[in-house]
C-alpha cells in the first residue's frame, strides 16, 4: 500500500533537536495514548455498569502491580499534554511567540507535567 | 472546460471540509477538558480506594455523573478529531486512510455512547 512516490525535501535528519520539536511530537505520541487510555476508561465504566461480577472480572487487571506502570505512563500523557495543550491555547490568541518565551514555557511544561505526574501517582496509583 | 464552478469544486475537499469547524471544536473540547480533566483527576484522588462499592457510589452521584458524562462526551469528541488529523496526515494510502479514518469514526463514536450509557445505568439504578 504506497502511496504516489514524490521527492522529499530534508525534514526532521536536518535540524538540531530543540525542546519545540521534542514537544510538538510529545503533544501528537501523548494525545494518542491518552485515546487508547480512554478505551481503558470506557472499559471500566462499562464494568462498572455491568454489576460486581463483571467489575471483579477486570479488577485483576486494573489492580495488577504491573498495571501501575501504564496508569503512571498515561498520567504523565494527560499532565503533558494537558499542559502544552494550554501552550498551544495561549498561542491561539497571539500570546508567548517570542523564541525565550517559547522555550521558557516548554520547559514548565515539562516541569509540570513531571510534577503533577509524581503527586497524582502518589495520591492515587501508587 | 467544466461547468463546475471553481468553489464547488474545492468545497467538500481537503481544507475546505470545515476545516474551521474543525479547528473551533478542537479548541472548544480543548477549554472544556481543561475544567473537566482537573476535576476527574482531583475526584479519582479523593476516591478512598477503587472497590465496587466506592467506584459506584461515586457515579450514582448526579454531581458527578453529570461530571462524568460531559468529561466523555469531550474526551470523545477531542480524541475523534485528534486522531483524524494523525491519521490524515501520516497515512499515505488513499485506501487505507479512508479504512481508517471510518474505523476511527466508529470506535469514537461506539464508546463514547457505551461509556455514556455505562453511567447512566449507574446513576439511575439503585444504589449499591
Amino acid at each position: 500500500m504506497q502511496g504516489v512516490q514524490r521527492p522529499l525535501s530534508p525534514h526532521l535528519q536536518v535540524y538540531r533537536w530543540q525542546i519545540t520539536m521534542w514537544l510538538s511530537s510529545l503533544h501528537r505520541i501523548t494525545g494518542l495514548l491518552l485515546s487508547a487510555g480512554a478505551i481503558a476508561l470506557a472499559v471500566w465504566l462499562l464494568a462498572l455498569a455491568g454489576g460486581p461480577q463483571s467489575y471483579a472480572a477486570v479488577q485483576p487487571l486494573f489492580a495488577a502491580p504491573w498495571f501501575k506502570l501504564p496508569l503512571i505512563g498515561w498520567t504523565f500523557c494527560f499532565f503533558l499534554h494537558f499542559a502544552n495543550g494550554v501552550r498551544h491555547l495561549a498561542w491561539d490568541v497571539g500570546a508567548g511567540f517570542e523564541p525565550k518565551q517559547i522555550s521558557a514555557s516548554g520547559w514548565t511544561v515539562i516541569i509540570v507535567a513531571t510534577l503533577a505526574t509524581a503527586a497524582f501517582s502518589w495520591l492515587a496509583i501508587v | 472546460m467544466s461547468l463546475v464552478t471553481p468553489l464547488n469544486r474545492v468545497l467538500g475537499l481537503g481544507t475546505a471540509s470545515g476545516a474551521a469547524e474543525h479547528w473551533w471544536m478542537q479548541r472548544l473540547t480543548a477549554v472544556a477538558l481543561i475544567v473537566l480533566g482537573l476535576w476527574a483527576a482531583v475526584e479519582l484522588t479523593l476516591l478512598p480506594d477503587f472497590s465496587y462499592r466506592t467506584v459506584f457510589a461515586w457515579v450514582h452521584r448526579p454531581y458527578s455523573a453529570v461530571m462524568l458524562i460531559l468529561f466523555v462526551l469531550a474526551v470523545g469528541y477531542h480524541s475523534y478529531l485528534g486522531v483524524q488529523v494523525v491519521v490524515e496526515d501520516y497515512v499515505a494510502s488513499k485506501a487505507l486512510k479512508v479504512a481508517f479514518l471510518m474505523g476511527s469514526s466508529l470506535a469514537h463514536v461506539g464508546l463514547t455512547i457505551a461509556a455514556i450509557f455505562a453511567i447512566l445505568k449507574v446513576a439511575f439504578g439503585p444504589s449499591a
